[in-house]
């Protein structure tokens, strides 16, 4: 009786691991390099650090694994981690508050129940979190540190900014009560910008810069200023949010950094509080990320600011190419089966392996394609390697002669 | 084709609507006993009859086409698990009953002010339980409790509970119990529901065009306020006074009976329910009156000191909180049962090694085991190595199950006969199960209350061994 897998989940194969490990070195080599350190938090959570207003929609809220615990007969649950920012401004009030400005990045995986299998429910992100700036050059180097690793894969990737406090001020200035503008963020914020467009509004300046706003992609901070113009009497409100984009967009102007301004491309969590930023390749999200200034209050903590982003691994995955297998594979073949002659394959073998090669024993497998080398070892006598690439058949006496004649290859 | 029907509070209504579209129905009455009224008229219709909450499940499963019952179960299911196989085909006008989210009006509940960055937990007991999450939820309560129960929700608040949903007839209804209505969560009335792939694909219309809903009159009803959030004031409570919790249902009499053979004078709490909160002539001791299954768990968070259940559901729960703090004091020795392992008499099976084969051997797919006792049935199904097994949980009516929608029973019974009657036959014997005296080891701190439960305790003991 065969037990497939459960729905929603994935099977990583070798292919996968290796297309996994590849993403979650570069990420973790550019992060150390830029001063970032690595934690991770665990799986299981309790479910109200995750129930505030502010931290997840409810509609993410509804989809959480949650459970009671074996001595949950109080009622009080725990969740599979559905998210990875909030557990880390968790982790950090914990372990890590008061401190100096906290750089922290982590490979995790996330949870959220999905009925039809045919999304995923378990997911793999590499996150990173400054804790402790609110300056827009913080926002920045996060955007940077994002692209940088994408880029180093090899993958195409652009970036979409949006603002959740000038989302947040529009629906102040439209005249929502505070339960109203936090049910139309949470739509936006699942992907249904139309629900700000619906909205009713008398004020004529707002009419006339809504479109703007939410239409066009502007691609400079020149953009920013069109809009501003249009605004008029509703600029106090959305100033603050304005300039603070405008700053991260000259700034990312003068690094030639290029983006593209979508108010409408907000897409994230509820606990964003300014800028929001989402990274594409070829039309796919590979990752998001934002200023969550609010959220370390919310969770018990001062007044500290900080942002963050992740990058979808299983995106990235299905985007990078498939690695080249290692070229010099030896497969190393004992001619018969007396246990000298195996103990001589076992030495051969871990030499080269300490070389640097890898280096299989022949288990009794019906094709060798897939190695370079052929290395037969008789109980006595010389070793004969055979070159698969060229055919070349040569004797050799000793394990520095196998060395020279695999080395000289390259 | 297959149609569910509901068992309780819309029998007479129902089975009203089913004569006038000329379905001839027999044995299908509240005083009926029979899971499985027929048709005179319609030879290849099959129904059958499930507690209401077991209905919307079933129509989404695809084991039934059609069915009957509330609106709040059918929600109660879509809230959490949303499924497009479940259709709602229509309102059927009667059973009214909406969900109220209830509050004691003695428990300082203000209703439209925002919740203030506090931690406090709400505790919210209720039959919907994934309504109750989903109101609380929507409602942004940062740290909340829902304590899932089998029924008397109107007991529960303010002592044991901060909110309660409930389902009710009327707001008045609610007054009787000293409830203020908080809000709506649900107008509910009987729906006609059916299986959107039977839709897709059987021929129903006859059956349909009988049971389509006819006109139906929707009153207007003033809304409730909307509430945005609540403060919870901690209800000053009575600390050195015992709870006590006593069951309704089949337990109530005898438990009434031990009483009386105890000399202990109890108001209010007789052959039927006349109160939630009877009157115990015990100095020091309160009373009140809910669900043998709920009462573990209640003892477990503190809400009772003492409960009388059955040792059945204090084994249900240990098996699923193994580090619970409640424990049997007193074995009571009144309301025996066995819990037995059964199949339908149809099985070519003797024992469960035999109900193994027939997976093994390809004959069943999979073992559904149905049971009220989900976590009695689900350790019973681990222990035996069931390999591939469903546990089904059942509200009651569960012989009905059998052999259509579950292969093995896990359920009590006292003499065996109804199992008999049903067509049934014991495979495995569990455990023995008698009323028990129930508590929670580490809450007695206090050491009047101490004495207070050694006294209840002594007087009990005394009774149960002279042999009740």
């Amino acid at each position: 009786m065969r037990v497939p897998r459960c729905k929603g989940m994935r099977d990583l194969l070798p292919q996968d691991m290796a297309k996994f490990r590849r993403i979650e070195e570069m990420f973790r080599g550019c992060c150390l390099r830029w001063g970032y350190e690595e934690v991770r938090t665990p799986t299981l959570e309790y479910l109200h650090l995750f129930t505030a207003t502010g931290t997840l929609t409810p509609g993410m809220l509804g989809r959480v694994y949650s459970f009671l615990d074996w001595d949950g007969w109080s009622g009080e649950r725990v969740v599979l981690r559905p998210d990875g920012t909030i557990p880390a401004a968790r982790l950090y009030l914990e372990n890590l508050e008061g401190g100096e400005i906290t750089k922290l990045f982590y490979v995790e995986n996330t949870f959220t129940f999905e009925e039809t299998g045919a999304e995923r429910r378990e997911r793999w992100q590499c996150g990173a979190e400054l804790i402790g700036s609110s300056q827009p050059l913080a926002d920045v180097e996060l955007i940077l540190l994002a692209l940088e690793v994408v880029e180093k894969l090899g993958i195409p990737v652009e970036v979409r900014l949006s603002h959740a406090g000038l989302i947040k001020a529009l629906l102040g200035e439209l005249g929502l009560g505070s339960a109203e503008q936090t049910e139309i963020f949470d739509q936006i914020l699942e992907g249904n910008i139309k629900a700000l467009g619906e909205i009713k509004t008398e004020d004529v300046d707002l009419k006339r810069a809504l479109p703007l706003l939410l239409d066009v992609k502007g691609s400079s901070p020149g953009f920013l200023e069109n809009v501003r113009a249009l605004l008029g009497k509703a600029l106090p409100g959305l100033e603050p949010s304005l300039n603070n984009l405008t700053n991260i967009a000259q700034l990312l102007s003068a690094l030639d950094c290029p983006y593209q301004i979508d108010i409408a491309s907000g897409r994230g969590f509820e606990y964003y509080t300014g800028v929001m930023f989402q990274f594409y390749a070829l039309a796919e999200r590979v990752g998001g990320g934002g200023r969550y200034d609010d959220l370390i209050p919310l969770v018990g903590g001062g007044a500290v600011p900080a942002s963050g982003f992740a990058l979808y691994m299983d995106q990235l995955m299905d985007l990078l190419k498939r690695e080249q297998p290692s070229y010099h594979r030896i497969l190393v073949r004992p001619e018969g089966s007396d246990v000298k002659g195996l103990k001589s394959c076992f030495e051969v073998a871990r030499f080269l392996r300490e070389e640097g090669y890898l280096t299989e024993l022949d288990l009794g497998r019906k094709t060798v394609s897939d190695y370079r080398w052929l290395l037969s070892v008789p109980r006595e006598g010389p070793f004969q390697l055979v070159d698969q690439a060229t055919g070349k058949r040569s004797e050799v006496a000793s394990q520095a002669g196998i060395l020279k004649i695999v080395e000289g290859s390259r | 084709m297959k149609l569910a029907l509901p068992k309780g509070r819309l029998v007479d209504d129902t089975a009203a609507l089913l004569q006038r579209a000329g379905l001839g129905l027999l044995d299908y009455d509240e005083g009926s006993r029979s899971y499985r009224p027929k048709s005179t008229t319609f030879a290849d219709l099959f129904l059958k009859v499930f507690q209401e909450k077991d209905i919307p499940i079933q129509v989404a499963i695809g084991n039934y086409d059609l069915g009957i019952c509330g609106l709040d179960w059918v929600e109660e299911l879509l809230v959490k698990y949303p499924s497009d196989d479940l259709v709602k085909v229509g309102d059927l006008g009667y059973g009214k009953s909406d969900l109220y989210v209830v509050a004691s009006r003695y428990a300082g509940v203000s209703s439209v002010r925002e919740i203030e960055g506090g931690f406090e937990t709400a505790r919210i007991v209720s039959e919907y339980q994934n309504l109750a999450e989903s109101f609380a939820l929507r409602l942004r309560l940062r740290r909340f409790k829902i304590l899932p129960i089998w029924g008397a929700a109107e007991a529960y608040p303010p002592e044991s509970a901060d909110l309660a949903i409930i389902a009710e007839t009327s707001v008045d209804r609610l007054a009787d119990h000293d409830l203020v209505p908080l809000a709506r969560v649900l107008a509910s009335r009987a729906f006609l529901i059916a299986n959107r792939k039977s839709l897709a694909k059987a021929d129903m219309s006859i059956l349909l065009s009988y049971l389509s809903p006819s006109e139906v009159e929707i009153e207007e009803e003033s809304p409730l306020p909307a509430i945005i959030g609540i403060i919870f004031e901690k209800a000053a409570e009575g600390e050195k006074m015992v709870r006590l919790a006593l069951p309704d249902g089949h337990q109530q009499r005898p438990t009434m009976e031990f009483f009386k053979k105890a000399g202990l004078k109890i108001g209010g709490y007789s052959e039927v329910l006349e109160t939630r909160r009877p009157t115990l002539e015990l100095n020091g001791v309160t009373v009140k009156v809910i669900r043998p299954q709920d009462m573990p768990l209640q003892v477990a968070n503190e809400s009772f000191d003492l409960a009388i259940t059955g040792k059945d559901w204090l084994k249900d729960h240990l098996y699923r909180f193994p580090s619970s703090p409640v424990e049997e004091i007193l074995d009571l020795g009144f309301g025996r049962v066995t819990i037995v392992a059964v199949v339908s008499e149809d099985l070519p099976v003797n024992n469960v090694a035999e109900l193994k084969d027939l997976v093994r051997g390809g004959l069943l797919p999979t073992i559904r085991v149905a049971s009220e006792y989900v976590n009695i049935a689900d350790k019973y199904a681990r222990d035996k190595h069931l390999e591939r097994y469903k546990i089904i949980p059942t509200w009651g009516a569960s012989e009905a199950f059998l052999p259509e929608d579950a292969d093995l029973l896990i359920e009590n019974t006292e003499t065996g006969e109804t199992l008999t009657k049903h067509k049934l036959k014991t495979i495995d014997t569990l455990f023995e199960s008698s009323a028990c005296l129930i508590g929670n080891r580490q809450a007695l701190s206090d050491p009047l209350k101490k004495e207070r439960i050694k006294h209840i305790i002594k007087i009990m003991e005394k009774t149960a061994k002279e042999g009740f």
